[in-house]
């Protein structure tokens, strides 16, 4: 009677016991979407959690995390923690996060409410359960952390509305709207595993070592105390693809097409976390092809070595990554550049010794594509040519990104697919987003394009204040390139008069 | 990527709570590779990793419950082994 419980009993009790066999309703009636994605599960006891994390023990530890963090909040913004950061060009990095990242959380935690609800197997909920509760708990710790910057910076006022309209935010936004449109199996592969487990530490990781690495403490502390979830988060998605390759060889095919497709999807919607590192960051930490090579090249590798086993593959197309990587980030930051009059943050050009940073972490690629058209950009912004293209630029239909990348084997072609369904045509930036077309035409024709949506006169008007006005978005505070911005203009002044308290921008109020 | 075979990795918060493990993995690990980030601390092997119960509490003097590394924890790579007395990583290939 006395003897102490170990693990596995504690979670066998406390989990697998807590649940019970329907009598009186019948299973495909209490979990009616288990059937239609064809994965076929036999014996959901086979369900193994590495984490035996029980909720009693869950809420102790998500509780100490929240007091660490919390203490550190406060203290950040006690002692104006936002004049220790480099420059304020870095804070565009987080209005990146903010407007971009955060609303995902919430989407996660509500994707994550919907398929703990649909699977029968008491393990499979439980996991589910808590990173649900985890990723509410992001978005609440991030909205408040980063409340701090918008009393002295702009571009964050009302994030939560830009998500939902702004062109490059539909970015992020269509992507989790995709997963969580689709069924529960192919919801968990495609976040837990293909995003949390292949890619998220590309997410994460620059953007924390970013933050400690430019003095911004309270994003570092959010960051990292997420990412304490994350390892959880990881392993969830591990197991959910392990447990459908072992119930049944037909899952296998089924699978595969949803690592193809959602790690297409992650790696183009990553293209903006890399343009952060490479270019919004004024100390660097490592570039995107360094991170590239280490948490996918490395790890990846290794992980679908281990997955072999059960017949899986590396992801289609992982070889044009490859390629990839030395050029999606200076073509991403032209893009932003071209079009910073209608974003929420501001661009700019890399100075001499940035511009030096970039040659040599991109030795194949930087000196020779990138580096003349940036120069000529600079000079021209400095003899007051500062170029914006007025013209709304072609989206793929399936990323939403602007059609800027190249041709695999050729930097110095713009890539371009095409595929016909039901009398319209419609465009792609590579071969990875039109195979997702392809194999789902009736979901993604429907796809909220933002610039079509201009052109249809939905967006508030044809003129890009009147759009603007449409996002809740300030036309010359938040937009526009950051040399001319109040932004810039408030951190001169305070920095030049440090001595002194400093006072919130009459902007930002 | 012939070199990524069986690579595992652990990665923990550069904090006092984390410190005493780090040291606990590289004490129990010989063949592992401690790399430091800002902030962070990212401890690569090939094949396993195992944090032990034991050593953790040698070094903090008090009990200690593996699973309180999920406070200190950043991010993981390999399949993870759990019981009373250790926590770890590992890839058999």
């Amino acid at each position: 009677m006395s003897r102490k419980l170990n693990l596995r009993e504690r979670y066998q009790r406390m989990t697998r016991d807590l649940a019970w066999e329907p009598s009186y309703q019948s299973k495909s009636d209490i979990y009616p979407q288990m059937e239609f994605e064809g994965i076929k599960i036999e014996d959901w006891d086979k369900w193994e959690d590495p984490f035996r994390l029980t909720m009693d023990s869950y809420w102790k530890y998500q509780a100490e995390k929240e007091r660490k963090l919390y203490s550190i909040i406060d203290a950040f913004a006690q002692n104006n923690g936002h004049m220790n950061v480099t420059d304020a060009r870095y804070v565009n990095a987080l209005k990146l996060f903010l407007t971009g990242v955060s609303p995902l959380e919430y989407a996660a935690h509500r994707g994550f409410a919907m398929v703990g609800r649909q699977f029968p197997g008491a393990g499979a909920q439980v996991a589910c359960q808590m990173q649900s509760i985890d990723e509410l708990r992001h978005v609440q710790t991030q909205i408040h952390t980063i409340s701090h910057y918008n009393k002295y910076f702009n571009g964050f006022h009302d994030f939560r509305h830009m998500h939902d309209r702004v062109w490059y935010l539909s970015v992020p936004k269509s992507f989790f709207d995709d997963a969580m449109s689709a069924g529960p199996f192919e919801f968990i592969t495609a976040i837990s595993f293909s995003f949390e487990y292949v890619l998220t530490n590309l997410l994460f990781m620059p953007f924390m070592s970013g933050a400690a690495f430019n003095g911004d403490m309270a994003t570092v502390t959010f960051g990292f105390s997420a990412q304490s979830d994350e390892s959880r988060h990881m392993t969830l998605g591990l197991e959910v693809i392990k447990f459908m390759a072992e119930q049944h060889p037909d899952n296998i095919p089924i699978i595969q097409g949803w690592i193809d497709k959602w790690f297409w999807r992650g790696y183009r919607l990553l293209t903006l976390v890399g343009m952060m590192m490479d270019y919004m960051l004024p100390k660097k930490v490592m570039s995107w092809r360094e991170a590239w090579e280490i948490y996918f090249e490395q790890n990846g590798g290794a992980l679908f070595e281990d997955l072999a086993r059960y017949g899986l593959r590396m992801p289609k197309y992982w070889e044009q990554t490859i390629e990839g990587k030395d050029h999606i980030t200076h073509q991403a930051w032209g893009i932003f550049y071209n079009y910073t009059h209608a974003a929420a943050f501001h661009t700019w050009m890399p100075d001499n010794e940035e511009m030096d940073w970039l040659s040599a972490k991109y030795p194949d690629s930087f000196d020779q594509y990138y580096r003349p058209r940036f120069e000529h950009w600079r000079e021209q912004a400095e003899a007051g040519n500062r170029f914006y293209n007025p013209t709304l630029p072609m989206l793929c239909q399936t990323c939403q990104i602007p059609m800027g990348f190249t041709e695999p084997g050729d930097p110095t072609t713009i890539g371009f697919r095409a595929s016909d369904f039901e009398g319209n045509r419609y465009h792609f930036c590579s071969d990875g987003c039109k195979d997702i077309f392809d194999n789902e035409p009736q979901k993604f024709c429907q796809a909220w394009m933002p610039v079509h949506q201009i052109y249809q006169g939905n967006c508030g008007g044809a003129t890009v204040p009147e759009v603007l006005d449409w996002y809740h978005l300030n036309f010359g505070v938040d937009n526009f390139d950051y040399e001319q911005s109040p932004d810039k203009k408030n951190w001169d002044k305070w920095k030049g008069q440090a001595a002194e308290e400093p006072e919130a921008p009459d902007e930002a109020a | 990527m012939a070199d990524a075979k069986n690579m595992v990795y652990l990665a923990l918060q550069n904090n006092e709570d984390a410190r005493p493990i780090i040291e606990a993995i590289e004490e129990d690990n010989p063949h592992a590779v401690i790399n430091h980030f800002p902030a962070m601390v990212k401890i690569d092997a090939v094949g396993k990793l195992i944090v032990r119960r034991e050593t953790v509490e040698e070094k903090i003097g008090r009990e200690w419950d593996p699973q309180e590394i999920h406070i200190s924890l950043v991010s993981l790579s390999g399949n993870v082994i759990e019981d009373d007395d250790e926590f770890g990583v590992e890839r058999d290939n």
